[in-house]
């Protein structure tokens, strides 16, 4: 009666992701994996399989939303190239390794990250580098919702985390150590502010450092908005080397322009909102 | 400073004729409440009545006696109520308190009896037959599946069996209590007790410090919503994870380490940085659905090798659907917190009137996983003032595997239940960091006492089981049969799954 | 309003009857995608969009909504229909037959599949609507099509319609999507618009009409997340009459829409503004006239707003909405590619059929993606007059008609 739009039908089910083993081609101490189809499971053990056996850096082709890429993985000097999307959570919990993503990264990137480093050649999701406590999450692109929430620094882990595009809302909530920066170029829409509302909200401890203005308006209630004075430039050069350096940017460019200091009032930013009984 | 209307709550009466001016009082008091000047002089308002100077005054001379000051009668207008609008127009403050909801909602743990066997069946002496206790907190099957061994025999097919599964000796666990807002020393107490108990203690929301490295296997560690003291390392030792959502002193918001109880330990546990306030977010961050809380759990199975993940909630209106949304996610066991359930710090008005009582929550989620075909898939604890063997026990005839103790704990440890746990001055030592405070709990005296309690309970859960005509826990779990109301409606009979006594 | 829920004794949706009219909880995965040139897609594309999305549902509910895949019978309206037995299909095929002209009547073409079980008979009907009794009863032709969907879901014991529109249908039921998906042979069918779903309930209702999308005539409705706001939504909406039966934040979501774009006749982007309303600052901050305009659009719909988490896409014949909430707590990504408009819950299910979009972006919150084909109106269902309680026993297969007359 209805007409087939397509002539052959599929063999079955259409799978989003397979439970196979990603095919492995193996070279040394680099191996290239090639996860297309594969589930997160099979991919993720294999890394961390191929790891264990003494490869120091793998590459992983086809991705496209496998969750958990590096994530819990504590070995230091390792190298994980992502071709395609990294799915949520890549990064959760890791402890060493570098991850660079070619392609755009879903949610929850750096998620409670220890150390290490992630560069994303592309955009990041929502809630990136959620309580983060140590190592480096670099995005050339825009960021989502509720980014670098609640990280905070311990002695010398300080996390970092610089965005070279705009963010939205909620941008370092809670915020309790660390550095986060915020650059706006090359964004995707000129029109949007560099950033959303309720910036800083409830930050108390920390610094972020935004590329050009903040309206007082974005900012949460609990910061001081100031412009960077030469010794916050000495602080935040070498991270723009480094982050120019790891994107393949200018970091004269980046540098060339004012740079905006928010931090928190107080560490204790509610203190006074209780009445003991 | 203006003149507070809030008159002191107590008065703290001293026998100088038996005084012995010793000043004892004077150092053992936490709230600063004597002033020495030949002889203690108290100063009322700062009494908590924790009853430490009492306990400690070698001369007994001390009595603590309720300020009994007549207030015009009002039914509507208690004088705690008119007392907490003078607190707020003082301050602008919420009103912070501390331990479990002290407001007379019915207690059902209270109206429901146990069975025993006459003369059909034989009850059984516990002192000199098996009685086991054991109980497995984790995921089950649904059926085991064997293969043959090759020698003629079968043996377990691959993950067939309990390796992800904790193993418990008594089904008693002492409850998340976060270093930061106990002491470290209570930590080691809880530590040093769970491993000689066989059970486990849960660090709340704070990581483990490196002194409990050597107990880790009897340690569950939390994962909250400021991902305090969290590292892969740590991760690594714990026996299990747990993600906490939510506690029943105070289901749906968030949490709050005021910076003077993050000295130098707390901090480097916590992993933050000392004095500075540590904020937990009401919500996680990454967990604003159902199936985040899924992405959560395998991240966490991911990140640690696959070891059991428990999911906390508060025992809150919906809790039968959710705790069955939490099953499919993949959670290893439920921890049911009632609404009585002890805290740190809470805003009274959170802690007084949110939340469900804990024997409603388990009857509807042990029926909910029941109905669908998961009960299998994940144990159950219950927390939420389980203050005897005896609400144990009826936790457990209404369908949980394991109870938390939290607030029982800390009574073991000298606790009063002043409820000032949120001033950080802890005459007991146990709410506490000041290091001169925090040493009146030598661990080891900890360890016994605790040790000393869940033997006891263990004990008289025994000798119910054995009233009971079963040696072992398993059939109690569950059989709500065994368990009579007096004096609870026809509707709350229902939700319990219990008759009422006569039937 | 009080409303007997034991009184209805049909084929349905026993869980669904005991939680009412309390909430029932679940989390999920969306997408939508419409080829603004009208040009048609494969079923094959949304499910592969659902399928790399499997792990945020649990297997409890799946389903599609294609348009334009009837172009054989443009004009006729397509029942989509569920039987839990012959008997309710006799009953419902004379219902039917009563009020339309039956062109063709046929089984659903499905396959078996692993994993698919307890499925209801399923068959779909392409009709047209007996010009004399629209005549008659002095209706339009969409009241009258409703008040069909109304008596057959309300009044047909073990019948449930799916689907009512035009050139559409919906394709749903117990199952991940991609087992539903291949179930219907969805590959057989091409649409210019599609919106998947994947369903987490955290009970099991374990009834093919209650996987999504909800729909009724050319809407559909696919929905992520758990609106915190429903009690007061729900009772929002029972003052117009409607009656939220199932408990499902869907269904509260599509009478907003009904009461907002059809009834009030509210512009999309404004219904959007009321349902994920702008923060009062952000009012504030606006011009005068904007402001004034959101002021009141909050202060008179407040209780429409719909609190908490969720990503919401509305499908009809001609293009679809996605909507976030007003704090973005549900993610949703968007891209274009050539004349294609798609949404998804991750970017992963968007780069499964647009390999290189044009372009990649996520929405922000409270600001909608709509997506229009070329030369097709909204459909309004201006010609709709029927009651909001028709429009709840229509879509939710719960008799609350007979109560309602009562009390409304």
């Amino acid at each position: 009666m209805i007409k087939a739009a397509t002539t052959v039908p599929p063999a079955g089910v259409i799978e989003g992701y397979r439970h196979v083993a990603p095919l492995i081609d193996r070279d040394g101490a680099t191996a290239t994996v090639d996860t297309t189809g594969v589930y997160f499971q099979q991919l993720n053990e294999t890394v961390r399989g191929l790891i264990g056996e003494g490869v120091t850096t793998v590459r992983i082709e086809g991705v496209n939303g496998q969750r958990y890429i590096g994530a819990g993985l504590r070995t230091p000097g390792v190298r994980i190239e992502v071709l395609g999307c990294a799915g949520n959570d890549t990064a959760m919990f890791m402890d060493g390794p570098e991850i660079e993503v070619f392609g755009n990264a879903q949610d929850g990137v750096g998620n409670t990250m220890s150390s290490g480093r992630v560069v994303v050649h592309g955009d990041a999701g929502d809630v990136l580098g959620y309580g983060m406590r140590g190592g480096r999450v670099y995005i050339e692109g825009d960021v989502g919702y509720r980014v670098g929430i609640h990280m905070k620094a311990y002695e010398k882990n300080v996390p970092v985390l610089v965005c070279g595009g705009k963010a939205r809302d909620f941008f370092g909530e809670y915020m309790a150590g660390g550095m986060l920066v915020l650059l706006g170029m090359n964004a995707r829409d000129e029109a949007q502010p560099i950033a959303g509302g309720f910036l800083g909200a409830g930050m108390h401890g920390g610094v972020i450092y935004v590329r050009g203005a903040v309206e007082p308006w974005q900012c949460g209630a609990e910061v001081g908005i100031a412009e960077a004075t030469d010794d916050d430039m000495a602080e935040l050069r070498p991270v723009i080397e480094d982050y120019a350096q790891a994107l393949g940017l200018d970091a004269a460019e980046i540098l060339s322009a004012p740079f905006t200091r928010i931090a928190p009032m107080s560490h204790r930013p509610y203190a006074k909102l209780y009445a003991s009984m | 400073m203006q003149q507070t209307f809030v008159q002191p709550e107590f008065r703290v009466k001293i026998d100088y004729d038996k005084c012995h001016k010793c000043g004892r009082c004077v150092q053992q008091c936490g709230w600063g409440v004597y002033d020495f000047n030949e002889r203690p002089i108290p100063h009322d308002e700062k009494c908590r009545a924790c009853h430490r100077c009492v306990t400690y005054c070698p001369a007994h001379c001390i009595t603590i006696e309720k300020n009994t000051l007549a207030f015009r009668d009002n039914d509507n207008w208690s004088a705690d109520a008119r007392k907490a609008v003078w607190k707020q127009s003082e301050t602008g403050g919420v009103l912070l308190t501390s331990m479990g909801n002290p407001k007379p909602y019915e207690h059902i743990f209270d109206k429901l009896v146990l069975d025993a066997c006459q003369v059909t069946n034989p009850s059984i002496d516990p002192l000199r037959e098996p009685m086991e206790l054991r109980t497995y907190l984790g995921r089950k099957a649904d059926s085991v599946k064997v293969e043959p061994d090759g020698a003629g025999g079968f043996r377990l097919a691959e993950d067939a069996g309990l390796a992800r599964n904790i193993k418990l000796d008594v089904p008693i666990i002492f409850a998340p209590m976060s270093y930061g807002s106990v002491s470290l020393n209570v930590h080691r107490s809880m530590a040093m007790a769970a491993t000689r108990l066989g059970i486990t203690m849960n660090t709340g929301e704070g990581g483990m410090h490196e002194d409990l490295f050597p107990y880790q296997d009897h340690i569950i560690v939390q994962v909250a919503s400021g991902r305090f003291g969290l590292s892969p390392e740590i991760l690594d030792r714990a026996a299990a994870l747990e993600i906490k959502i939510g506690q029943g002193a105070k289901p749906g918001i968030g949490g709050h380490l005021p910076g003077e109880k993050i000295d130098r330990d707390v901090s480097a546990t916590r992993m933050v940085p000392q004095g500075s306030d540590a904020i937990s977010p009401a919500p996680h961050h990454d967990i604003y659905s159902i199936e985040d809380l899924r992405q959560l759990i395998y991240a966490l199975k991911e990140a640690s090798g696959y070891k059991p993940v428990g999911v906390k909630i508060a025992a809150v209106h919906n809790v039968a659907a959710i705790a069955s949304g939490i099953v499919r996610a993949g959670a290893d066991y439920i921890y049911l917190d009632g609404f009585r359930g002890g805290t740190g710090a809470a805003p009274q008005v959170v802690r007084d009137h949110i939340g469900i009582p804990v024997e409603i929550a388990i009857a509807v989620v042990d029926q909910r996983l029941r109905d669908e075909g998961i009960r299998n898939q994940a144990s159950i604890i219950a927390a939420g003032s389980i203050r005897s063997s005896a609400d144990a026990a009826k936790a457990i005839a209404l369908g949980a595997d394991v109870v938390a103790i939290g607030t029982a704990t800390l009574l073991a440890l000298g606790c009063h239940l002043c409820q000032s746990c949120h001033t950080g001055k802890c005459s007991w030592g146990i709410t506490t960091q000041k290091p001169e405070l925090t040493r009146r709990i030598d661990p080891e005296w900890g360890a016994e006492r605790l040790t000393n309690l869940v033997h006891a309970w263990s004990h008289e859960l025994q000798e119910i089981l054995g009233a009971l005509g079963v040696n072992a826990v398993e059939s109690l779990r569950g059989s709500r049969e065994r368990l009579r109301a007096i004096g609870l409606d026809e509707q709350t009979c229902r939700v319990l799954g219990v008759k009422p006594a006569g039937l | 309003m009080a409303y007997d829920l034991g009184r209805y004794d049909g084929f349905a949706p026993e869980h669904y009857r005991e939680e009412s009219p309390f909430k029932i909880h679940g989390g999920c995965g969306l997408m939508g995608i419409c080829d603004e040139s009208g040009a048609l897609m494969s079923g094959e594309e949304p499910i592969k969009a659902m399928a790399v999305q499997r792990d945020r549902g649990n297997g409890l509910g799946g389903g599609f909504a294609g348009y334009g895949i009837y172009p054989e019978f443009p004009d006729h309206y397509c029942f989509h229909m569920m039987y839990h037995d012959l008997k309710a299909k006799d009953e419902a095929e004379e219902v039917l037959g009563a009020h339309f002209l039956i062109e063709v009547a046929e089984p659903m073409p499905t396959r078996t599949v692993k994993g698919i079980k307890d499925a209801p008979l399923l068959w779909r009907y392409f009709m047209m609507p007996h010009e004399h009794l629209i005549d008659e009863a002095e209706v339009t032709a969409e009241d009258f099509v409703v008040n069909v969907v109304m008596l057959i879901n309300s009044r047909v014991d073990g019948a449930f319609v799916a689907s009512s529109g035009k050139n559409m249908g919906a394709f749903k039921g117990v199952g991940y999507p991609e087992e539903i998906g291949h179930y219907f042979r969805l590959e057989d069918y091409a649409g210019h618009t599609w919106v998947g779903h994947n369903r987490f309930p955290t009970n099991t209702p374990g009834w093919w009409g209650g996987a999504h999308p909800f729909t009724l005539l050319d809407w559909s409705i696919v929905h992520n997340g758990e609106i915190s706001s429903y009690g007061i939504n729900a009772r929002y909406l029972e003052q117009f009459g409607y009656v939220c039966s199932l408990g499902t934040d869907t269904e509260v979501a599509a009478y907003l829409f009904d009461l907002l774009l059809r009834r009030h006749k509210l512009p999309v982007e404004l219904a959007c503004k009321v349902l994920a309303s702008p923060l009062w600052d952000e009012i504030d901050r606006m011009g005068a006239d904007d402001a004034a305009l959101m002021r009141s659009l909050r202060a008179v719909y407040g209780p429409a707003m719909l609190n908490g988490p969720f990503a919401i896409v509305l499908g009809f014949n001609g293009g679809m909405v996605a909507l976030n909430d007003r704090i973005k707590l549900r993610p949703l990504v968007a891209a274009r590619s050539g004349s294609k408009l798609m949404v998804a819950s991750e970017e992963s299910a968007i780069r499964t059929v647009l390999a290189s979009p044009d372009e990649l972006w996520t929405p922000k919150a409270g600001e909608p993606v709509i997506a229009r084909v070329e030369g097709m109106d909204l459909p309004f269902h201006s010609q709709l007059h029927v009651t909001p309680a028709e429009i709840s026993c229509a879509v939710t297969a719960v008799d609350a008609c007979h109560e309602l007359e009562v009390a409304v």
